[in-house]
């Protein structure tokens, strides 16, 4: 059996629920900048720096970003549990799944970081 | 007769088993997801650049005039177009919504067919 410390809130059902909203926010996310693209078909960039500065934007975004941080932690952490486990990578699989894991933490704390300080600076 | 009876050793291998479209269409919002984890950093990266200033953005706009750009931009977006569909049918079916056999079945249909239907409006709208 895979240990669940590595899980995002350590339960299997507070996981689902919360990859659960997060796909939803993202979905309205992806809808709200979708149609601005699509109501703005000759964007420029004054254009596009005052829709995701206003602060709803800047809010929704925000919230965005974390809720992507959970969602795809959750996911790429199901994934790695179903293939890094001994089956296939033998005695050292917790090795290879904690080296998987610190990688993508590391990518999604580069998101993060470099997402915030885009969005909370403009 | 005890031939019959002895069990059956079914591997489940990609090259010896033929996936029903339903396994095949849920495997691939697995691998979108995974791919989707690097995409959105291709995403980021355009949309600080034309976040940045006047000449952030032309130069995301003269990124985007190669068309290798456009195909990445291309395939991430299609990926996302499926994760989203894909996993909006998952959602229901998690609340019970159309998950009888016949149901699901024709979902997953339908959301392929969509995304296809989407992946080619958004490439005609990339080019
Ligand atoms: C920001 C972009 C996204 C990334 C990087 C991402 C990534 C992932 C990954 C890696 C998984 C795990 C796949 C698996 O366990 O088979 C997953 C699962 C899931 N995703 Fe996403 N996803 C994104 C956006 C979305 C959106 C917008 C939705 C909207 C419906 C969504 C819905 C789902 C659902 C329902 C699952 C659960 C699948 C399951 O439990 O088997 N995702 N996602």
């Amino acid at each position: 059996m895979v240990t669940n410390v590595t899980s995002l809130t350590r339960s299997g059902l507070s996981d689902f629920v919360l990859q659960r909203v997060s796909a939803v926010l993202l979905t309205l996310y992806t809808l709200c900048v979708v149609g601005f693209f699509l109501v703005n078909p000759d964007m420029d960039h004054a254009t596009l720096k005052a829709y995701f500065a206003s602060t709803p934007m800047l809010l929704f975004s925000t919230l965005m970003v974390l809720s992507t941080a959970a969602h795809a932690w959750i996911g790429m952490w199901t994934v790695g549990t179903d293939y890094i486990r001994e089956h296939y990578f033998g005695r050292h699989h917790t090795f290879f799944r904690l080296v998987y894991q610190g990688g993508c933490l590391f990518i999604l704390f580069v998101y993060v970081v470099w997402a915030l300080q885009l969005f909370w600076s403009l | 007769m005890r031939e019959k009876e002895r069990p059956v050793f079914i591997s489940v291998s990609p090259f010896t088993f033929s996936f029903p479209f339903t396994a095949l269409a849920s495997i691939a919002h697995r691998i979108t997801g995974v791919l989707l984890f690097l995409g959105i950093g291709y995403l980021l990266w355009l949309l600080s650049l034309a976040l940045e200033s006047e000449a952030g953005f032309a130069q995301a706009a003269a990124i985007l005039a190669a068309p290798f750009a456009k195909i990445v931009l291309w395939v991430v977006l299609s990926m996302l177009i499926y994760h989203i569909l894909a996993g909006v049918k998952h959602l229901l079916l998690d609340f019970h919504i159309g998950d009888t056999f016949e149901a699901a079945t024709a979902a997953t249909y339908a959301v392929v067919g969509l995304s296809v239907v989407l992946a080619l409006i958004t490439g005609a709208w990339i080019w």
